[in-house]
């Protein structure tokens, strides 16, 4: 009955099977499954429409600064198969950000997407809508960035 | 020549009107951009952001303690469950197992909190769809007496800050429990009261059947959860799925639909409530006396790098924290997953389409809240 969480392990040989060249290093630390920025949104297409994976719901996208990268967090849930995982992926730097969106994969994404560019300053291509939320247009700065006082 | 003119399609300009951002059914501070034909809906836009406080960036200056009152002001109706996903979150974080009488206080408040958060979404629903006062008044005369219980709890009625990692902050005070009977009694027939008022009205079932549909496959796709969800077909209940505090003791059902219209999510909050009192029934039969509050530090330093996601099932649908630590007193980052805002994704799908006179009655099916969207 109850949600079992993954093992990272395995989930990593069938998306970088699934996805050649998809995985940052190992693509297993501390339980999580890391994935290469560029390759995000192929990835999350495949633990999508993988048969035996089947992540259909995606909880939530955050993003944390860490002040010379920062990392985007994607908690991810099969509603069939009942089991949950957490992929992240880290971005270098902290001008012009951009990664590729899950919009097509999962419109739950629209909205927090929308929210990471406009708290944290990361863009995210192929998003149809790409613009503030919660702050008006022409707004400076992201201020859930660290360096936002 | 006049059979000619009679056929011919009737042109009208489409119109853009902004509704909100004060509307007063529109339940807080929201506006939607909406384009119309006439009376139709053909673009909409919700637009948000007026009550953004920028909880996520004070959590960061403030400690672990201090922040449960942070929590009370998102989803302001329904601040117990808010405590709770916290509290389970820092708990994650630090890996502290609360007592049972703590576990079982929590369950029968965030019952209690689902079943005054459920009444108050049914009664706007209703004063939206046009039913004027009755049916709100019926459903603030029960809240209002769960919130008298809260106020023997912890002195506060809306922003209770009850809840603390690693148990709850007081143990129930004795003439709690003489009033949460008398309150039970009470309910039975209260409850009816409303339930033979508006669940099978005529007017209601026709103004809400087959109105503002909302497909399975896309309630999933767009991350919808709580009664939204469930009035589409999913049983999918994090209390279920993912048992927190005592809910592994409870026995309950999950009540579902399968039309996803207006009537469905207010039919499923209806039935959630008999669900909720059925559970605050079973948290009195089984609490044991003990100790309330594990034994946690005044001031709480989870280790460095230390992740926790902490989730309940809302009222709204499901309600998470993603805490990081950094080793500090206050957490790194503290990122609100809010059902509320998430589960508006979907209102262009269920607005477009529908006539004017829906809209208010759809937007008050979803049961947003502004303190949660905007946070």
């Amino acid at each position: 009955m109850a949600v079992l969480q993954l093992s990272s392990e395995r989930l990593a040989e069938q998306v970088s099977a699934g996805v050649p060249d998809s995985l940052a290093g190992t693509g297993v630390c501390d339980d999580v499954l890391w994935v290469k920025p560029a390759k995000i949104a192929d990835a999350a297409n495949f633990l999508k429409s993988d048969s035996g994976l089947d992540f259909n719901f995606l909880n939530s996208i955050s993003a944390v600064d860490y002040i010379n990268h920062f990392e985007i967090v994607y908690h991810l849930t099969s509603m069939n198969k009942r089991h949950m995982t957490i992929v992240k992926t880290r971005l270098d730097g902290r001008e012009k950000l951009s990664l590729p969106s899950v919009y097509h994969v999962w419109r739950g994404a629209d909205f927090q997407e929308r929210e990471i560019w406009d708290l944290m300053g990361i863009s995210f291509s192929g998003h149809p809508n790409m613009k503030r939320i919660m702050l008006w247009e022409g707004f400076e700065g992201h201020p859930l960035r660290k360096d936002f006082l | 020549m006049a059979d000619c003119f009679l056929t011919m399609p009737i042109q009208t300009e489409p119109m853009t009107v902004n509704i909100g951002p004060q509307h007063p059914s529109t339940h807080g501070v929201f506006r939607l951009r909406v384009t119309f034909d006439g009376e139709e809906i053909l673009e909409v836009e919700p637009i948000f952001g007026y009550l953004h406080r920028g909880t996520e960036k004070l959590a960061e200056e403030r400690n672990y303690t201090q922040i449960v009152t942070l929590t009370d002001r998102l989803d302001y109706v329904s601040s117990m469950i808010n405590n709770q996903a916290y509290c389970l979150a820092v708990e994650e974080l630090l890996g502290v197992e609360v007592p049972q009488r703590a576990k079982y206080l929590r369950t029968l408040t965030a019952e209690l909190q689902r079943v005054a958060s459920h009444l108050m979404g049914i009664g706007f629903f209703l004063q939206d769809l046009g039913t004027l006062g009755t049916p709100l008044m019926y459903a603030f005369r029960i809240r209002e007496r769960i919130l008298d219980l809260f106020e023997m709890l912890c002195g506060a009625r809306i922003t209770v800050s009850y809840m603390r990692p690693g148990g709850v902050f007081f143990d129930a005070p004795e003439d709690f429990w003489p009033a949460l009977d008398q309150f039970l009694k009470d309910f039975d027939v209260e409850f009816k009261e409303i339930e033979q008022l508006i669940l099978e009205n005529e007017i209601v079932m026709v103004r809400t059947r087959g109105v503002s549909l909302l497909p399975l496959d896309l309630a999933i796709n767009a991350s919808v959860s709580g009664p939204v969800l469930r009035a589409s077909g999913s049983d999918w209940d994090w209390r279920k799925m993912a048992p927190y505090d005592a809910y592994d003791r409870m026995e309950f059902d999950v009540p579902t639909a399968t039309g996803g219209d207006n009537y469905d999510r207010f039919w499923v909050r209806m039935q959630e409530i008999y669900q909720s009192i059925r559970m605050v029934r079973q948290c009195i039969q089984q609490i044991e006396p003990g100790p309330t509050r594990a034994d946690v530090p005044l001031v709480l330093r989870p280790e460095p790098g230390a992740e926790a996601y902490g989730r309940v099932e809302a009222s709204k649908g499901e309600l998470a924290f993603y805490l990081v630590s950094d080793g500090g007193i206050s957490p790194y980052r503290c990122k609100v997953r809010s059902p509320s805002l998430i589960n508006l994704t979907v209102t262009e799908h269920l607005l477009v389409g529908w006539k004017l006179a829906d809209m208010i009655v759809t937007l008050g099916s979803l049961d947003i809240n502004m303190g949660e969207v905007d946070r």
